[in-house]
């Protein structure tokens, strides 16, 4: 993908209303905060809304944009609030401490117990994969993974979305939903042990079809 | 197998990939994983399913909101 320019000349074009910079970022980024916006509200129309009220907030801002932060953490962090409020509207929001994130993310039957010449051993070794090459269809593994992202407590969606699915830095992400780099990794990792979990169950029934 | 189990290798996975252990930490976790294919497999299943999200393709906005979004763009200007 071609590189968009460097921040200080986005802001300066924006700043004279030039549309071909607007519309470059708008169709860049759309696609992200929709995601990310789909985190925090029930309903892809209600995401889209929320996007929708972010550029605005972004067009009517951007005289105030005071370069702080990257162009685009500002329009994500605009995004989050937007969305946070209304989640709240929508009853969704679940605190960010409220969600048990203790106890093991592979099922503890898997490994081999205490007593067992190997204890805490696997069982079996988890499945093998189909390698991409093997006909596994791109887009019903994506269907998979858009329905475990789906599945996720809020904040574990949140944080894998970020990191993973957008390719954030685990730095920025602490910064944005103002949580510790620990709490950060705990919720990563829930959410990719949950992610792995789910794929596992597909290539199984797949393979057993 | 050194004394660090599978049941624990899993748990650790992300830090391991992050690059958040200590040393020492870090250390267990390669001893073990030259010793356990299982582990190694559950590693790198990890790596692809994060390889796999960040291929995912993005949803694009509604035509008529993106119209509406630049229409607004041009009359800030006006």
């Amino acid at each position: 993908m071609e590189e968009l320019p460097p921040d200080d000349v986005l802001v300066a074009r924006l700043r004279d209303g030039d549309d071909k910079t607007f519309a470059l970022v708008l169709d860049r980024w759309s696609g992200g905060l929709l995601r990310l916006a789909r985190s925090f509200v029930s309903t892809e129309a209600s995401a889209a809304e929320v996007v929708q009220e972010t550029w605005v907030a972004v067009i009517e801002g951007l005289d105030r944009f005071e370069g702080r932060s990257s162009l685009k953490t500002w329009v994500y962090r605009i995004l989050t609030n937007t969305a946070k409020r209304r989640g709240l509207r929508e009853h969704r929001v679940v605190p960010m401490s409220s969600v048990d994130d203790s106890g093991p993310t592979v099922d503890p039957s898997r490994f081999r117990p205490a007593g067992d010449p190997f204890p805490g051993h696997w069982w079996d070794f988890p499945p093998l994969w189909p390698t991409p090459e093997q006909g596994m269809l791109r887009h019903e593994v994506q269907a998979q993974l858009r329905t475990a992202l789906g599945e996720l407590p809020e904040r574990q969606r949140l944080v894998i979305t970020l990191r993973d699915v957008e390719g954030y830095g685990s730095e920025e992400v602490c910064a944005l939903l103002d949580i510790t780099a620990a709490n950060q990794r705990v919720l990563l990792h829930r959410a990719r042990a949950f992610v792995r979990g789910k794929l596992e169950e597909y290539y199984t029934q797949e393979a057993n079809r | 197998m050194n004394d660090l189990d599978c049941r624990e290798f899993v748990e650790q996975v992300t830090a391991f990939l992050e690059h958040a252990l200590d040393p020492e930490a870090e250390q267990r976790l390669v001893d073990h994983l030259a010793l356990c294919d299982g582990c190694e497999r559950y590693l790198d299943q990890v790596r692809r399913s994060v390889t796999d999200l960040r291929d995912l393709p993005a949803d694009a906005l509604p035509d008529e909101t993106r119209a509406a979004l630049l229409e607004a763009f041009r009359a800030r200007t006006e």
